[in-house]
């Protein structure tokens, strides 16, 4: 069968910056459980574990652990760690909740990423704050 | 539809899903174990050295604890899997990485054993 011309068949541009679209609120939910998942595994894990052994070591390791958190570099890398965790862990509480069929119109989807993302925020906040 | 198989993609079944949400749910409820750990400790002004060695010197939390880090590493594997099979075409660089993740996280295994299990 013959086919018509169709629109779609002539050269158009393809343009798809990723950075020059605003992205709706899920999108930024799902690339940010990307990047922390991807975050908690090449740093938070190994030092994670490396923490662990330190402080369990001796008290002159778990001293010293405490007083290397004290620098200001090495606190803002924790806070953002945790950020990843708390964004991570409320991503995927979202994802279950999808998988449940809740949410799944346009509304409620944006609602439960927005919520999941303030979340995530308020919780490292406050949690920061509370340490320090 | 599925295309050709490749040796490094994952295993296009429900396998995958259900042990990611599986994982999740482990390491959720340690989460939340060790948050109520904080919590009653609060009041004390923290566990301290020796608290925190006393912890861990139990069998049953060391027991837990290596439970929630082989749902880490099996939940890293899934997620970390899909991230290079999103971005990193070329079968072969993939497999070398895909080898590197697997390697690091039977390493990272060996190393909490010894952590949990070697502490004096």
């Amino acid at each position: 069968m013959a086919s018509a011309p169709r629109p779609v068949d002539k050269p158009r541009p393809v343009y798809l910056n990723l950075f020059a679209i605003r992205q709706p609120i899920p999108a930024v939910v799902s690339i940010l459980h990307r990047a922390s998942g991807a975050l908690l595994f090449l740093v938070g894990l190994p030092l994670g574990l490396w923490a662990l052994q330190t402080s369990l070591a001796s008290p002159e390791g778990y001293a010293g652990l405490g007083a290397f958190f004290t620098h200001p570099l090495v606190r803002f890398g924790v806070v953002i760690l945790l950020w990843a965790y708390l964004h991570h862990l409320f991503a995927g509480v979202r994802h279950v909740l999808s998988d449940l069929h809740i949410g799944l119109d346009l509304v409620g989807a944006r609602r439960t990423a927005a919520i999941a993302l303030v979340l995530g925020i308020l919780l490292t906040a406050a949690i920061g704050v509370k340490l320090w | 539809m599925v295309g050709p198989r490749l040796t490094t993609n994952a295993h296009y079944g429900l396998r995958d899903w259900l042990s990611q949400r599986v994982t999740a749910v482990v390491i959720t409820l340690y989460t939340l174990l060790c948050v109520a750990i904080a919590f009653v400790a609060a009041p004390n002004g923290g566990l301290g050295y020796d608290g925190w060695r006393a912890l861990f010197a139990s069998n049953a939390f060391r027991v837990v604890t290596f439970l929630f880090l082989v749902a880490v590493y099996y939940h890293a594997w899934v997620g970390v899997r899909n991230i290079l099979m999103d971005y990193v075409k070329p079968t072969g660089i993939r497999f070398v990485l895909q080898t590197l993740v697997i390697c690091a996280l039977v390493a990272y295994t060996g190393w909490g054993v010894q952590i949990l299990w070697g502490m004096r």
